[in-house]
């Protein structure tokens, strides 16, 4: 594939509002989850919530997507001049010349979840004032952006469960390359909500402690929220060799299990090497994995036997959920940004909270801080109904 | 921008209409549209446990994309996929919204597993047993174009065959109040990059500022402007009547999607 330019990038999650504390963040190896006390959620577990989210308030005449999801989009996009970025975009290319892609996994689907709790005694109805479409629908996150940022351009939700906002790269570099667009709103926006905080712990796939991927004794996910974007561009002909590309996509699907991975991680190989064919590059060109590394035991095994099929036992890699959380539809996007923040810091960031790695992965999992050069870094992401997509980011020189 | 592919097996269910051959008889005006609540088959291809499992958005997605790579003659383990609907499953989300609303907060696994906006996909690929990529999108109202969109930006830039499904489905009571889609409908359709034995003809697509065409058939035209897939009907009733022609699709509320059809 031609590679894509990241213009500009932010990341908002429980370790950081925007890129300068969430890099002070895995500097310091900090992480953000804390012991649940979210709404009236009564589960013994950690989550990454995100500080002020319902304190923050939508622009007077976009109240109708008023919803927990939409004011961590708000808050999110106005991180890093991220917003004024997308504007000065708009100006260059034209309204009708910048796309929307943006993963969520549940959007704003907690505003049903209060709905359902205040519905009429009698008729059972919901209330008058709930609003399906600008808050509960997938697309309603895409759609407040394209509001919000006045963009004209096409516009779509993926919504592949965790691997959604990893997904969204493809879908723009699609319409990059077909010429129906110039650049392209990409990013991920899932925030906190019942479903999914009483859902994975119904599966017993949530952990009752901060999240430990990789370690002998993990037991589960930490549930996080976050708003992560990037603004992709074709490349430029005079590029600054700092500046990070976009490399290669690769996707697949299992075809094995809706919400088990496939055992010996043979999907998440094809998307890997998927991605390494896309970016003509090899194995040994990769300097660094931010891996999906949820913390429970079947996905880390899963994917460490993918990883060690292809890369080895030797490159490093880790997952940066112990910190961050599981940001879900927004994982994707985060861990992209957080990709960028490794090249351009040559930090390859350990792994928070794993005290002794499981001795039966065999790949090269990193627990503490390494400063390198790091070129090349491959991301990936999986999801529910046994979806794949692996993202390769690079310096461009 | 314009945007091409070869449109080669097509599949079809919605309320009355049965089939993409049924649906052709139909929309080309050979056989009147009697309206009646869409029936949806049991997936055969699932395993008895998997099909079990699975409600009326995996039974309406499968079933349309069964038929139009059955009639493509395209084998589903080489073909990657785009999923395009306005919601997913609603009556699953029903049931958890209930179950939340309660004290006792119990969410079935099963249930939450299957909630995802991916779930047709996923047992698409359990199905078929295919591990090629699948692009699983959501525009609201305008989900039809959104997930057209992204298939012919495959196969022009990727220049591969893409299966494209697009479908709907109610929500039960008390969301349908907020969300009257009255039935379910389905669309899938199998888009080459090359004219090929099977294609039924060649698609152009722009975007523009024109007003989108409705349908003749008052009844038709309900159905349009009621379920976000049957947007696609003024495009599906040139592939019917098989001669060159022109619609626009309704997509954004700042744009629509014009289709150019050149019979094959």
């Amino acid at each position: 594939m031609k590679p894509l330019l990241l213009a500009e990038y932010t990341a908002t999650s429980c370790i950081g509002r925007g890129v300068t504390p969430t890099l002070s963040a895995l500097m310091e190896q900090r992480s953000g989850l804390a012991r649940c006390e979210f709404e009236t959620v009564k589960i013994d577990t950690h989550i990454g919530e995100v500080p002020g989210v319902d304190a923050q308030r939508l622009p007077k005449d976009l109240q109708i997507f008023n919803c927990r999801n939409n004011r961590l989009a708000e808050l999110g996009v106005q991180q890093d001049g991220f917003f004024d970025a997308v504007q000065a975009a708009a100006a260059r290319w034209g309204r009708r010349r910048v796309g929307v892609f943006i993963g969520t996994s549940t959007a704003g689907i907690m505003q049903t979840e209060l709905a359902y709790r205040a519905r009429d005694a009698v008729s059972g109805a919901l209330p008058p004032s709930f609003e399906y479409g600008p808050t509960h629908n997938s697309f309603s996150v895409a759609d407040y952006l394209r509001h919000r940022c006045r963009l004209e351009g096409p516009a779509v939700v993926a919504s592949s469960a965790c691997a959604s906002s990893a997904k969204v790269f493809g879908s723009a570099r699609r319409m990059i390359e077909a010429g129906l667009i110039d650049a392209a709103l990409v990013g991920g926006t899932d925030s906190l909500c019942l479903t999914t905080l009483y859902g994975f712990h119904s599966l017993q796939l949530s952990s009752p402690a901060p999240c430990r991927p990789f370690d002998a004794a993990r037991d589960g996910i930490s549930i996080g929220e976050a708003a992560a974007f990037v603004l992709l561009e074709r490349v430029p002909e005079n590029l600054d060799a700092d500046a990070v590309l976009l490399y290669g996509v690769g996707e697949s699907s299992d075809a094995y299990h809706m919400s088990a991975p496939h055992p010996e991680g043979l999907g998440a190989k094809r998307a890997m090497q998927a991605a390494l064919t896309a970016a003509s590059l090899e194995p040994g060109d990769i300097d660094y994995i931010n891996l999906h590394g949820t913390g429970t035991p079947s996905n880390d095994r899963s994917e460490s036997q993918a990883v060690t099929s292809i890369f080895g036992p030797t490159t490093p890699c880790s997952s940066t959920k112990g910190a961050t959380g599981h940001t879900l539809g927004a994982s994707g996007a985060l861990e992209a940004v957080i990709s960028v923040l490794a090249i351009q810091n040559g930090l390859m960031p350990g792994g928070v909270h794993t005290t002794r790695v499981d001795p039966n992965l065999t790949a090269h999992y990193i627990k503490e801080n390494r400063r390198a050069r790091v070129l090349r870094v491959l991301s990936n992401s999986f999801g529910f109904g046994g979806t794949n997509c692996s993202l390769i980011f690079g310096r461009a020189g | 921008m314009r945007l091409s592919a070869y449109i080669g097996g097509i599949g079809v269910l919605g309320p009355g209409l049965h089939s993409w051959p049924h649906a052709a008889a139909v929309l080309s005006g050979l056989e009147p549209y009697l309206a009646a609540p869409t029936v949806l088959p049991t997936p055969a291809m699932l395993p008895p446990a998997e099909r079990r499992r699975t409600g009326r958005v995996v039974k309406l997605a499968l079933a349309v994309a069964v038929e139009a790579t059955a009639s493509a003659g395209a084998d589903p383990t080489l073909l990657p996929s785009v999923f395009s609907s306005s919601g997913s499953d609603g009556h699953i989300c029903h049931e958890i919204c209930q179950a939340l609303a309660l004290a006792t907060r119990e969410v079935s696994p099963t249930r939450f597993s299957n909630s995802v906006h991916n779930v047709a996909a996923g047992y698409w690929s359990i199905a078929t047993g295919s591990m090629t990529e699948s692009n699983v999108l959501c525009a609201f109202d305008a989900s039809f174009i959104a997930g057209l969109l992204d298939a012919l930006t495959q196969v022009a830039v990727d220049r591969q065959s893409v299966l494209l499904v697009a479908y709907d489905t109610e929500y039960p009571a008390p969301l349908h109040a907020k969300r009257p889609i009255p039935d379910a409908l389905g669309v899938a359709m199998v888009l080459t990059p090359g004219r090929d034995a099977t294609s039924k003809a060649r698609i152009d697509l722009t975007l523009t500022d024109e007003t989108c065409d409705s349908m003749s058939d008052l009844q038709l035209e309900a159905l349009r402007r009621a379920i976000p897939a049957a947007r696609s009907l003024p495009l599906l009733r040139l592939l019917a009547i098989g001669a060159a022609g022109r619609a626009v699709l309704d997509y954004l509320d700042v744009s629509r999607a014009a289709v150019q059809i050149e019979p094959c």
